[in-house]
């Protein structure tokens, strides 16, 4: 009997917490004020740490802001977005229009720009872009950059049995060995697929010689403190991936657009390279407080 | 279309059924993994199970070392291990292997805690060697047991092995693992459907063995009581 209680005690306890974690859901259609803009961001800290600088921005302009990070993935988002349940949230321009348009095939940063404007629902828009790329990116070893005389991709045309690590779809997408055999005419590549988006076990598969190249996203620290060598993709193999506010259009005043310019003005790819390794070093700084950083460092608030 | 014709094309695709890639290697690789984690396993649980059965020793500790083991989540401990083992097999057959050892342990040492004492005493009685009794007494009459133990660890392994694509090798998992990084479902649920399959056939190999343990010593069926 006592075992009951203890049970159905549990269970009451994990049900108010199942709610509770509901209550935090954008899809629970509560709409912001007009004056007030509500962010979002992707799950993952990176997306985090921008929308938190958006958003710090913004107050500090005067205007009212309401979070709502953290919100998965584009298919839950972006409905969120144009049903108003948040306005403001940031992106990245290829995986934002090959969401928005499965077939498109630009890659280089001007034709993304150019063909996201048709891609986007009349109600959003994208402001101007920040040099800031977070993309898929081919790393050597140091080692292996000089003992093969490798600066770009089309240099790894003369190695044979090539290996290459990288999360599994790599293998069947239009950037992946696609297109290295297409646009680079590389052929017989020993492909290993690695579920880690570019993690510490791709990084191990690399360091230990497993794998030749490895796929790590752009703005991984461990890049930096490995001393990889990124490949240049001169053919534009890999979609450009720039940072972009992408905003409700009815949210989008002058005074909005002004601050949110002035941030992707300042916004590079080493800055995300430097937040990302603060907040996954040691001292796991977290985003408000790295947004803060960043912006009184470039002089923004 | 519906995602169950599309599962059917995808079987009848001639490309899904050649290469590296294909369904023929992936399920030799497989079979693979089983074979060399269930084989590797056998030879740790089923002599430690054995010893524990005959002596009556540390029957205690192995019911909660085996427990222990049984709680660990296959695929945190793939990951765990991958960090420090790279992108090769070492990971998955170590987490397989912590996977198949409770079920061998349990059925080598509670297979010859069903032989009857009455029997051991006589055959003690009679003269034979601690050995002998072991394996023309207790192993005979434990066989269908620990052939149970064989049976349900290598379909925990067989059904398991696919977290081996997790950290970089093949097998069947690379069609739930690739079929999900680009949501092709007809491909996540055709790998499902061979696993399922491969499941069930080493299932009824197994049912057939066991039937050969039993019947192949009429005379000495374990008792039920």
């Amino acid at each position: 009997m006592k075992m009951t209680r203890l049970a159905a005690a549990a269970t009451a306890a994990s049900l108010g917490l199942f709610l509770a974690a509901c209550g935090g859901d954008p899809a629970d259609g509560e709409k912001s004020a007009s004056d007030t803009i509500t962010i979002g961001s992707a799950a993952f800290p990176e997306n985090e740490i921008i929308a938190e600088i958006y958003a710090q921005a913004l107050e500090a302009k005067g205007v009212k802001v309401k979070k709502k990070l953290n919100i998965g993935a584009r298919e839950v988002y972006i409905p969120a977005l144009e049903s108003g349940e948040i306005d403001l949230l940031p992106e990245y321009t290829g995986n934002l229009l090959s969401f928005l348009d499965k077939d498109a095939t630009a890659t280089s940063p001007e034709e993304i720009e150019a063909a996201l404007d048709d891609a986007l629902p009349e109600t959003l828009e994208v402001l101007e872009v920040a040099a800031a790329e977070d993309k898929d990116s081919l790393n050597v070893t140091q080692e292996f950059a000089e003992k093969n005389g490798v600066k770009t991709i089309a240099d790894l045309k003369d190695i044979d049995g090539l290996k290459l690590g990288a999360n599994p779809e790599f293998r069947t997408r239009a950037y992946g060995i696609p297109g290295l055999e297409k646009i680079y005419g590389i052929t017989g590549i020993k492909f290993t697929a690695i579920s880690d988006g570019g993690g510490p076990k791709t990084l191990k598969a690399l360091l230990d010689g497993d794998i030749d190249v490895a796929d790590i996203y752009s703005t991984t620290p461990s890049i930096v403190e490995n001393n990889l060598v990124t490949l240049e993709d001169p053919e534009n193999l890999i979609a450009a991936q720039n940072v972009v506010p992408l905003i409700a259009e009815k949210k989008a005043s002058d005074k909005v657009e002004d601050v949110l310019d002035a941030v992707s003005a300042e916004l590079t790819t080493q800055d995300l390279l430097d937040l990302n390794g603060k907040n996954q070093g040691p001292d796991k700084a977290k985003p408000a407080d790295l947004a803060k950083e960043w912006l009184t460092d470039k002089g923004l608030i | 279309m519906s995602v169950a014709s599309e599962t059917i094309d995808w079987f009848t695709d001639p490309a899904n059924w050649s290469g590296d890639y294909g369904v023929p290697n992936r399920i030799v690789q497989h079979l693979g993994y089983t074979a060399v984690t269930v084989a590797i396993a056998a030879a740790l649980a089923i002599p430690i199970g054995l010893w524990i059965g005959h002596t009556g020793r540390l029957r205690g500790l192995a019911v909660v070392f085996s427990g222990a083991l049984r709680a660990l989540p296959t695929l945190g401990v793939v990951t765990y291990l991958g960090l420090f083992t790279g992108v090769n097999l070492t990971a998955t057959v170590v987490a397989l292997v912590v996977l198949a050892v409770p079920p061998l342990l349990a059925g080598a040492y509670s297979g010859l805690e069903s032989v009857e004492r009455q029997t051991i005493d006589a055959a003690r009685a009679m003269g034979m060697t601690e050995w002998q009794i072991l394996t023309k007494v207790e192993v005979p009459l434990a066989l269908p047991i620990i052939v149970g133990g064989l049976r349900s660890a290598t379909l925990q392994v067989v059904a398991t092995a696919t977290v081996a694509a997790y950290v970089g090798p093949g097998g069947l998992g690379r069609f739930l693992i690739d079929g999900l990084a680009v949501r092709d479902t007809p491909q996540v649920i055709a790998g499902s459907l061979l696993v399922i399959a491969l499941a069930l056939l080493l299932d009824a190999l197994f049912v057939a063995v066991q039937r050969v343990a039993i019947h192949g010593h009429p005379a000495v069926q374990p008792s039920r009581s």
